[in-house]
């Protein structure tokens, strides 16, 4: 921008107020933001100048909570993180006790709980894509693919009961097999979703309005992301492939064949770009992992939990007839296992980056301090040095590319 | 060349002596615990050191153990090398009268906002931070919640009037 500006043309009169920009509060409860939180925005025209973000309005104080809860009872405090995409909370939850305990879970839990994280994955980033789509103007979109996140939400019902805070899983496995609605449900999605997806592409990727409005806004180095602990689909739109999935595989990643897409700028349209090749890849995964519990036969077809007695609960035809039933399904209910004593940190690839629990017990019945790392709240405070300079309508779409979420932001 | 464990402990007890690090293996994480005084020099050091590389910071939280006199509060580092792909976890402990620790800020720049969290819930005074104030809790709060001394509420009192709750009053 020239030095000229249109401000400094104006005579002020005489004794009128120096400050030559406007604040403007952008949030909390500003419909662009799609979560509570507060941007003070400083605007020269409409130019940002500086920003600053205010976050916290909905702390539910987890980690406090978490400290007088047993394991499973924390589960449906993790749904409430990244509510977009709450199964992948819960496995990875699941999954850091069972780091903990020492539980060795058979490779069909590991694969169905690769198809439920993929699915929670495509309707993370379905959302966020298309809600950048609404920011730009283009609402049809957002209305077209929703009819298939509907989808993926029925298929989650019929393993859990919920839709949108799941409590999926238990500690080793699922709490009941997946029904025959919910492969036939799968394989609908699987047939139909990467024609929607296409479709959908259709209409954004070459857009020349789309484009113009989404690149070169928003843009961060790979050094400054990196600097910045960046993590998921922002980091790799910058060009650095890490990916929870690879650097570390979990609940058996190893055996499927993906991409990692990056992009080059860190752009708004980037991170567009990853997170439609990343469900892209998601689908691929699902298909893969699908075939491979099809394949499966006999026995082992049928497992879906481990056996882990003083976690899993027995089934509830034995709790009515077996004593050693009964009393385990009371001790668990009431919290009464002690946790042995260690410190984990176990991360997954959630929605937004790395989602991280660091566990450290005791010897108790709880946990003695849970720490999420949740991706949201330590990148949203590169938003100040990502919106500077630009235009108030760009800092918008920003903000809906990072796919900044209220509750992984304040926990 | 990989790097092991055994590169990461023989290049930091040279730096910085034996007998001032404390090495622990047992659990998931390579974790080290070391003087208070010391965090910002081993952090830049597992920073710059090039057969470290350790640039990347994916956690940062404090933990509270009442009963360890003289270093109540553990501030914990959760470090990797992105390129090697070896975790490190880093540990110092802060006495609660005076939790003075220097900031982390301006090697990574992500850890501002990571050490206002670890303020706003331990009260651990991170020295040179940018701009320390709370984040998730409200500014008037005079106390750090997370600390051991606060306990939630006892569920089971039944001094409560329900009746402020929305149950009615039929209950007690």
């Amino acid at each position: 921008m020239s030095d000229q500006s249109v401000v400094q043309h104006i005579p002020l009169p005489e004794g009128s107020i120096q400050k030559q920009t406007t604040t403007m509060n952008l949030g909390p409860t500003h419909p662009a933001t799609h979560g509570v939180f507060q941007n003070v925005l400083e605007l020269n025209g409409e130019t940002i100048v500086d920003a600053e973000q205010t976050v916290g309005y909905i702390h539910r104080a987890f980690e406090k909570l978490a400290e007088r809860r047993p394991l499973y009872q924390v589960t449906p405090i993790t749904d409430r993180l990244n509510y977009c995409s709450s199964p992948i909370n819960n496995m990875g939850w699941h999954m850091t006790c069972e780091k903990l305990l020492g539980v060795q879970t058979p490779k069909r839990v590991d694969y169905l709980r690769v198809i439920i994280m993929e699915l929670a994955r495509i309707t993370d980033h379905l959302i966020c894509n298309s809600i950048v789509g609404v920011d730009t103007g283009a609402f049809t979109g957002f209305l077209y693919v929703m009819q298939y996140r509907e989808l993926v939400y029925e298929i989650y019902e019929e393993v859990c009961g919920s839709r949108l805070t799941t409590n999926i899983g238990r500690i080793g496995g699922f709490e009941r097999d997946f029904n025959d609605i919910a492969f036939q449900k799968l394989e609908k999605f699987l047939k139909e979703y990467p024609v929607v997806l296409k479709e959908f592409e259709n209409l954004f990727n070459r857009n020349r309005i789309f484009m113009e409005r989404t690149q070169g806004g928003g843009a961060i180095s790979a050094e400054r992301a990196l600097a910045y602990s960046f993590t998921g689909p922002n980091l790799r739109a910058a060009g650095v492939d890490y990916d929870v999935r690879v650097a570390k595989p979990y609940s058996s990643y190893e055996d499927f064949e993906f991409d990692i897409p990056v992009g080059t700028t860190g752009d708004n349209y980037d991170r567009f770009m990853v997170r439609n090749g990343e469900m892209w890849q998601s689908l691929r995964i699902i298909e893969q992992a699908y075939r491979k519990v099809q394949d499966m036969k006999g026995t082992e077809n049928d497992v879906y939990h481990a056996d882990v007695p003083e976690y899993y609960l027995p089934e509830k035809k034995d709790v009515y007839t077996k004593m050693e039933a009964l009393i385990w399904h009371f001790k668990i209910i009431m919290g009464e296992i002690d946790i042995p004593k260690g410190e984990v940190y176990h991360a997954v690839e959630g929605g937004n980056g790395e989602l991280g629990y660091y566990l450290i017990s005791d010897g108790g019945r709880t946990p003695y301090r849970l720490h999420f790392r949740r991706p949201c709240f330590i990148y949203y405070q590169a938003y100040p040095e990502l919106v500077k300079g630009s235009m108030l309508s760009d800092a918008i779409v920003t903000l809906s590319s990072l796919n900044l979420i209220a509750g992984e932001l304040d926990a | 060349m990989a790097l092991t464990n055994d590169t990461i402990k023989e290049q930091l007890n040279t730096k910085f002596g034996a007998d001032q690090l404390q090495w622990d293996e047992s659990s998931d994480i390579l974790t080290v615990v070391i003087p208070r005084e010391l965090n910002l020099k081993v952090l830049q050091f597992l920073f710059d050191e090039p057969a470290l590389g350790f640039r990347f910071l994916t956690d940062l939280c404090a933990v509270h153990y009442p009963d360890n006199a003289g270093g109540e509060l553990a501030v914990v580092y959760h470090l990797h090398n992105l390129v090697e792909n070896v975790r490190l976890r880093l540990k110092l402990f802060a006495p609660i009268e005076k939790p003075d620790v220097y900031t982390a800020s301006n090697i990574f720049a992500g850890a501002n906002w990571m050490e206002r969290e670890t303020y706003d819930f331990f009260g651990v005074n991170f020295v040179g931070h940018p701009n320390l104030r709370r984040i998730l809790n409200v500014d008037e709060m005079d106390y750090f919640p997370l600390r051991k001394e606060y306990p939630l509420e006892d569920q089971t009192r039944i001094d409560k009037d329900d009746e402020m709750f929305g149950r009615g009053g039929s209950y007690n």
